[in-house]
């Protein structure tokens, strides 16, 4: 196995006991889109300050483990156009959809729920279409 | 004990997707760039993340409710609607353009850059106006 399949893994499970210690802990579900969105259109005005020790938690860590392990950097292209409209169709579409990839994807899949499955589906497909299109087709990205 | 609870399951959400490469645009994409150089770590992460929380879901039925006080999550709504799909086809778009998604913005907010907040300031704004489509999706089509 490659070395970056087992950091793949190893990081994987840390976000699986992420998710874990939320649920148990807290009886929430661990989705990064609801917990940012509540804070940014109130809904989730309630419970604000569990949300923002979450989210301090999760900006703090990497900063911590940087040097130590890891690639600290993220290689995101610097064309402004193609990152507000990444952006603003990630913050829209997992609104809409309520849930993005550890809502729908690491919390609905292990708990077999049909739409965490098919949100999955869709937005695998709908991100590998755009790279097939953006990057081999058009050469933007 | 909730805020503390949080603060740890945050903080092992940023590790764990920044030790497992999650944090690095290019090999988002390249799980996604299946017509490319194609890179399989993401099924890795999905599936190391996926096998703890099956546990836990098994757990809720075992405890009852949550450390912390509250109630368990109630059971996933089976219905499907075009909120889900179309909604999942938009985030999809947006994360296969650049690479991230919510959870690897805020973890690699850090060090990411002026791409990252660009990015990040994006996102927040469009989940300002997420609740407005939203509502304009549930209204009946008007007939023409």
């Amino acid at each position: 196995m490659q070395p970056e399949w087992i950091m793949g893994l190893i990081g994987g499970l840390l976000i699986g006991l992420a998710g874990a210690v939320l649920l148990l802990g807290n009886g929430r579900i661990m989705g990064a889109s609801g917990i940012i969105g509540g804070l940014v259109d109130g809904s989730g005005h309630g419970d604000r300050w569990t949300r923002i020790a979450f989210l301090a938690g999760a900006f703090l860590a990497p900063l911590v483990l940087m040097g130590v392990v890891g690639t600290p950097e993220t290689r995101a292209t610097e064309n402004l156009l193609v990152l507000v409209a990444a952006g603003l169709l990630v913050g829209t579409g997992t609104r809409i959809a309520n849930g993005c990839t550890s809502g729908h994807g690491v919390c609905g899949i292990s708990r077999f729920s049909l739409r965490g499955i098919v949100a999955t589906v869709f937005y695998i497909l709908a991100g590998g279409l755009t790279i097939a299109l953006f990057r081999h087709v058009l050469g933007v990205i | 004990m909730r805020l503390l609870l949080a603060l740890l399951s945050g903080a092992l959400f940023g590790a764990g997707l920044y030790i497992s490469g999650m944090t690095d645009t290019t090999r988002v994409q390249g799980w996604l760039d299946v017509f490319g150089n194609w890179d399989p770590t993401l099924a890795f992460v999905m599936g190391g993340a996926i096998l703890p929380m099956t546990l836990a879901w098994r757990l809720t039925r075992v405890a009852g409710r949550p450390v912390a006080g509250g109630q368990f999550p109630a059971a996933p709504m089976p219905e499907l609607d075009r909120r889900l799909i179309l909604g999942s086809t938009l985030f999809g778009m947006g994360w296969g353009l650049a690479g991230l998604c919510p959870g690897p913005a805020i973890a690699s907010l850090g060090f990411g850059g002026i791409s990252g907040i660009v990015f990040l300031a994006a996102m927040l704004l469009g989940m300002m106006v997420a609740p407005g489509l939203k509502a304009r999706l549930d209204s009946p089509v008007p007939a023409e």
